[in-house]
């Protein structure tokens, strides 16, 4: 009876909690997104004419992304019939676009025009946890500035 | 999120003169010689307060704050690492082409990593 009671609290607090911040987060990312549409990014390098600059250097923007208990249970469940994990797609989802949009505020602060041959890169390295279903992902996005 | 204590200076600048590019040359300038793969490397474990702190972060979910810090300086290093590498070549002047990779290879543990070529630019 107790461990239920535990657990309804933690998935109510992992739900809560979880999508409120999903939600800021989402609009964070929106916005900021929209604001830096000004610089245009590639991941092109090798078959195409580099554009004229002046000057280059590499930013590298990185996140790592933790999922909560809701969504731990659900994927746990999802895990049984199979199909989209949609919990863990928002999750990735979003630190991919934070990764992105760190590089790329790094890069207008530095003045860039573009931002050429963007790579992005994830791992996992929820080491010890990983046993009990939590992952943590570690997002990357590199790229080279130019201007 | 905020964005958290990382330098606003580009990679590039904090390290003498060496021109670091993930493109296959420097635009406005002309690869003259080539000096092969460089690469740097770093192997990082968590420890014992940030890892406490993440299992209750787990609860919640969102940024793990600590372990983006962590990771940016071990990528810095591994950076710093190969940008050495490239000095010790002699003549190199930027890394081109330079790829980041990150893996877990132990419990607790990840190993960072980046390479590229070292080339001479004019």
């Amino acid at each position: 009876m107790e461990n239920l009671i535990v657990f309804a609290i933690l998935m109510a607090l992992g739900y809560g909690v979880g999508s409120y911040r999903e939600k800021k987060h989402y609009e964070d990312i929106r916005r900021r997104e929209k604001q830096t549409l000004h610089v245009p990014m590639m991941n092109f390098g090798a078959k195409q004419p580099l554009p004229q600059a002046q000057d280059s250097a590499l930013f590298v923007g990185s996140v790592v992304i933790t999922s909560d208990y809701f969504k731990n249970f659900s994927a746990s469940l999802r895990n049984l019939v199979g199909g989209r994990v949609t919990v863990y797609e928002t999750l990735i989802d979003r630190g991919r676009r934070e990764a992105t949009l760190r590089m790329k505020e790094q890069a207008i602060a530095w003045g860039a025009t573009e931002i050429l041959n963007v790579r992005l890169e994830n791992s996992s390295i929820s080491g010890q946890n990983r046993g009990k279903g939590q992952v943590a992902i570690e997002i990357i996005a590199y790229g080279t500035a130019v201007r | 999120m905020t964005s958290t204590r990382n330098s606003r200076a580009p990679l590039a600048n904090r390290q003498s003169q060496l021109i670091l590019t993930t493109l296959e040359s420097v635009p406005g300038k002309e690869i003259v010689q080539h000096y092969g793969l460089v690469q740097g490397s770093t192997i990082r474990a968590k420890h014992v307060g940030r890892d406490i702190a993440a299992s209750f972060k787990n609860l919640v979910g969102g940024e793990l704050k600590g372990y983006t810090e962590l990771l940016q300086e071990a990528r810095q290093e591994a950076t710093d690492r190969m940008i050495l590498q490239a000095q010790q070549t002699g003549g190199a002047n930027a890394i081109v082409n330079i790829r980041f990779a990150t893996c877990s290879v132990a419990q607790g543990a990840a190993e960072l990593f980046a390479y590229g070529t070292a080339v001479k630019v004019q």
